[in-house]
């Protein structure tokens, strides 16, 4: 008989703490408030918002999450949505946020004023908040830079076998193949494509890092990455990323022609925002030079304004041309370069 | 036979036909249901013309791929699962008091945590390539070494993740068979190992196949781990194509496809269970022998229990220590106490919730063997293999519909503001973990009832005790073993479940897996370590008491 007492009394203690559960997560009713989807993670974004909150004294609420998932969840809860802003990165999950219908125009003088017409959307419904270049490094013992020059010339027969990426499922390398259809067209972007395919030394897998790694032991001798994870290497406490870092050089592709590859991290204010107003104020709160700054000391990423001080790892990787292309055409592109990078054999 | 009695028999059909608990039964699956009937309902958009593109370039990938995995881990979890188990119930050995428990761990271990770990040190840039390289003097290429990114890395970790299902199972199987059948078996003349592939493991099967069934379910259903290692299989093909192409229709013609491999499963599950209703034919129980192995089997014995110990835990913790030791300062923060209640408490409720249509399914379909309870029960079982975004986009649609109901309605006759009442709290994370692990916890469930026979019923009623007393005083203490079990292994997936978790969860509310997750998938493997160990030391514990209530629940003890 204790002992039936005993589950009854771990049952009810179960429940209540349930339910403590249940009514935490009920929505604040607050007027200063932000609701946050955030596809940045949270250790990405949270710093920053904790300062958005002191400064301003708006609450804000957050949930992380995959873009994707961010996105649909937003989508099926349709007007009922509690979210007002969704943070992303890249730009080909901004731009499907826009065509869901989920985002709603933002008329801030602030915004159109800080950030270049190309790193945001045109009927203002996206905003690019950091630029991260996805570039070419090499392993210093073994590729003299002057055998590099462009995006282009890495499907050289003498790079056989030589190159790494990760896989195409991976979004930074569709963005970047969306934006060579729209350079070179479909034909010459899928014969491009297949031709890196013939030069991979493994089969695409693991994230960025992976590749500087496999870089730096040998495992192939080039790689397409974006500038900040080589940066944390860098920067990194342990001894052997430093080791990795030391051995890897960075190469600005097509610096004669249209520039390095760029994306950006953005966010927009949904369509059925309930705080409208504090949404606006956390996107303009972002693009201030000391959040723009705030982006490149913590995760080495690019502003999208002028003015934000460059930490001294951005001065280290160089200064660069960048493609200045409009980022909405990447998004239009994306489907077409997923399609081309199946047929090309690219996993 | 008269006409009087013919009617009769109509008229008892009739009344089971509408019996109370039946409809239950239904409408519970129905409920349950829910999730994959609403993405069953895209295939009745008309086709898209992404689906060619599949067919031609990737789908041939994806169906060879899972195959493969399948089968990979059929060998790989069988084998270790089984042989750890038999081990263990039949002979002594060096340690095997804390092999037996201890062989449950790898269970705490998320497959992407694992996945994570032995990339780190098997790549061509981890520990072990630079040892080989710098002490033999050789550059990367000179020297063979296994990819670990590949199908048979995936099938590895697949496999020392998710053996303990198998070896839970199984054991719980051996060491609840009678020794006298067994001895029965060696005086007719079979030799130890004739006796265990000809009796023991025949009686055992069951139990062996519906351990893998979850196994196998668990490898489809995975995306984490296949992603990381860049192997394209349905999960992953289902995301590229919903998300990347976004073309709902064809990504759920692919989980419609991905179904019809479970449901292959599930038949053959279910014919492997053909005879299951044949219980032991004798009740002498006694404790089991227990057989001394000479010193050198012995030694044997010991290493083919620890190997996958070895494998499945220690060597993945080791490397998760040496990460967290140079992060856990700055990962140790007062979050991360809030992180490991969350995690508790979401898992917990969701372990003792899920049982409950475990219970009702489990009921029915032994008191009412027939076609539709057993269909039921096999069909609300089928969320385990569906992976769980793409479960969490079937529960978001229908409660978000109903909160777009109930609001307006609360709204203008209450004048109350529900919000997302259902969708935008833990409810929904509940649901969709009952749909998620109901086959889990259906499994244990049923094993525990098949224990139970209907003469042991009958014999109490006899005596007097009323239908609810049969439960509670017959029924509870032979069951209890396999509802801890359920509990258990529930509790510890939850703890380790993501993408749903990722997809549903409410404002400000993390979980440990939620944690690691983020921090791995930024790169920053060493970061994730702190939390991906809270996950295991938080799933330790209930596995150890799982452990010891089974080895205490044998009869004859």
């Amino acid at each position: 008989m204790a002992n039936i007492f005993k589950t009854v009394f771990r049952t009810i203690n179960l429940v209540l703490g349930f339910i403590i559960l249940l009514t935490q997560s009920v929505v604040h009713a607050e007027d200063k408030l932000v609701n946050i989807y955030s596809a940045r993670k949270e250790a990405l974004i949270l710093p920053l918002l904790e300062r958005f909150e002191a400064d301003t004294g708006i609450a804000f609420q957050l949930v992380t999450g995959k873009a994707d998932g961010l996105l649909k969840r937003i989508e099926i809860e349709g007007e009922a949505t509690p979210a007002d802003v969704f943070i992303t990165v890249d730009v080909g999950r901004l731009y499907k946020a826009k065509s869901a219908g989920i985002l709603g125009q933002v008329d801030s003088p602030v915004l159109v004023e800080t950030i270049p017409a190309h790193l945001r959307d045109k009927d203002n419904q996206w905003f690019g908040l950091s630029q991260r270049a996805r570039v070419i490094f090499y392993a210093k013992d073994r590729v003299d830079p002057s055998e590099l020059s462009t995006y282009e010339a890495l499907t050289d027969e003498k790079w056989r076998g030589r190159f790494c990426i990760r896989s195409s499922s991976n979004v930074y390398n569709q963005s970047l193949v969306a934006s060579m259809i729209e350079h070179l067209g479909l034909e010459k972007t899928e014969k491009w494509a297949a031709g890196l395919v013939a030069n991979f030394a493994r089969s695409p897998g693991g994230g960025d890092t992976d590749q500087l790694r496999a870089v730096a032991a040998g495992q192939c001798d080039l790689t397409i990455v974006n500038t900040y994870y080589y940066g944390r290497l860098l920067n990194s406490d342990k001894p052997k990323d430093i080791e990795v870092a030391d051995k890897i050089g960075v190469f600005w592709p097509n610096q004669d022609g249209r520039g390095a590859h760029v994306n950006i991290s953005g966010a927009g204010v949904t369509k059925y925002a309930k705080h409208p107003d504090t949404a606006q104020a956390l996107l303009e709160y972002l693009v201030r030079p000391e959040s723009q700054s705030w982006y490149g000391e913590r995760n080495n990423e690019y502003p999208v304004s002028s003015g934000a001080e460059i930490p001294p790892t951005l001065v280290f990787l160089g200064a660069f041309t960048a493609d200045t292309i409009e980022l909405t055409l990447l998004g239009e592109n994306n489907k077409a370069a997923l399609q081309l990078m199946d047929r090309a054999g690219w996993r | 036979m008269n006409s009087a009695a013919i009617e009769n028999g109509t008229q008892r059909l009739k009344w089971r036909g509408l019996s109370p608990w039946l409809v239950v039964s239904v409408l519970l699956t129905l409920v349950i249901l829910t999730p994959i009937i609403t993405i069953c309902t895209y295939l009745f958009h008309p086709p898209s013309e992404n689906w060619g593109h599949l067919v031609d370039t990737v789908l041939p990938d994806y169906i060879n791929n899972s195959l493969l995995l399948m089968i990979g881990v059929t060998f790989g979890v069988t084998s270790m699962g089984t042989i750890t188990a038999w081990l263990t119930s039949m002979y002594k050995f060096p340690g095997r008091a804390v092999l037996i428990w201890a062989l449950l761990l790898p269970l705490a271990m998320p497959a992407y945590i694992i996945a994570y770990t032995y990339t780190g040190m098997l790549d061509a840039g981890g520990p072990l390539q630079e040892w080989i390289r710098e002490y033999f003097d050789l550059q990367y290429g000179d020297y063979w070494f296994p990819e670990i990114r590949s199908v048979g890395g995936a099938i590895a970790m697949f496999s020392l993740v998710l053996y303990p299902y198998v070896y839970l199972l199984a054991r719980a199987a051996f060491i609840n068979q009678s020794v006298c059948v067994l001895e029965a078996s060696r005086t007719l003349g079979c030799g130890p190992w004739s006796s265990f592939f000809q009796v023991a493991l025949p009686l055992a099967r069951p139990a062996i196949v519906a351990g893998l069934s979850l196994a196998l379910m668990e490898t489809l259903a995975d995306f984490g781990t296949v992603q990381y290692f860049g192997v394209s299989t349905f999960t992953t093909g289902i995301f590229r194509t919903w998300f990347g192409m976004y073309d709902a229709v064809a990504a759920s013609q692919l989980a419609a496809l991905l179904m019809l491999f479970v449901f292959v499963l599930v038949l053959l599950e279910r014919w492997s269970r053909r005879r299951s209703r044949f219980h032991h034919t004798t009740d002498h129980f006694r404790r089991l022998p227990e057989v001394q192995l000479s010193p050198g089997k012995a030694w044997l014995a010991t290493v083919a229990c620890f190997l996958p110990l070895l494998f499945g835990f220690l060597v993945p913790v080791f490397q998760l220590i040496i990460w967290a030791v140079s992060t856990y300062e700055e990962m140790i923060d007062r979050r991360i106490i809030e992180l490991a209640q969350h995690s508790f408490l979401l898992a917990g409720s969701a372990a003792i919730l899920v049982l409950i249509p475990a219970l009702i399914l489990g009921y029915r379909n032994r008191t009412d063997p027939s076609a539709i309870m057993n269909f039921c029960s096999r069909l609300a079982g089928m969320g385990h293999a569906i992976p769980g975004t793409v479960i969490a986009i079937g529960v978001l649609i229908p409660f978000d519909l109903l909160d777009n109901m109930i609001g307006p309605w609360m709204r203008d006759q209450l004048n109350i503001e529900t919000g997302l009442f259902f969708s935008g709290t833990v409810f929904i994370l509940l649901f969709a973990y009952m749909v998620r692990f109901l086959s889990v916890s259906l499994q244990s469930v049923e094993a525990g009832l098949g224990k139970i026979k209907f003469s042991m019923d009958d014999s109490a009623r006899s005596m007097g005790l009323s239908k609810g007393q049969v439960m509670t005083r017959v029924h509870m203490p032979i069951m209890k073993g396999s509802l801890l079990t359920a509990i258990v292994i529930v509790f510890v997936d939850v703890l380790k479940e993501l993408p749903a978790t990722l997809m549903l969860r409410p404002f400000n509310f993390n979980t440990l897996a939620v944690r690691a997750y983020e921090l791995a998938s930024d790169e920053r493997l060493a970061d994730s370590s702190t939390a991906a160990l809270a996950i295991v030391v938080v799933g330790i514990l209930p596995v150890i008491l799982l452990s010891t209530a089974i080895s205490r629940s044998r009869a004859g003890n």
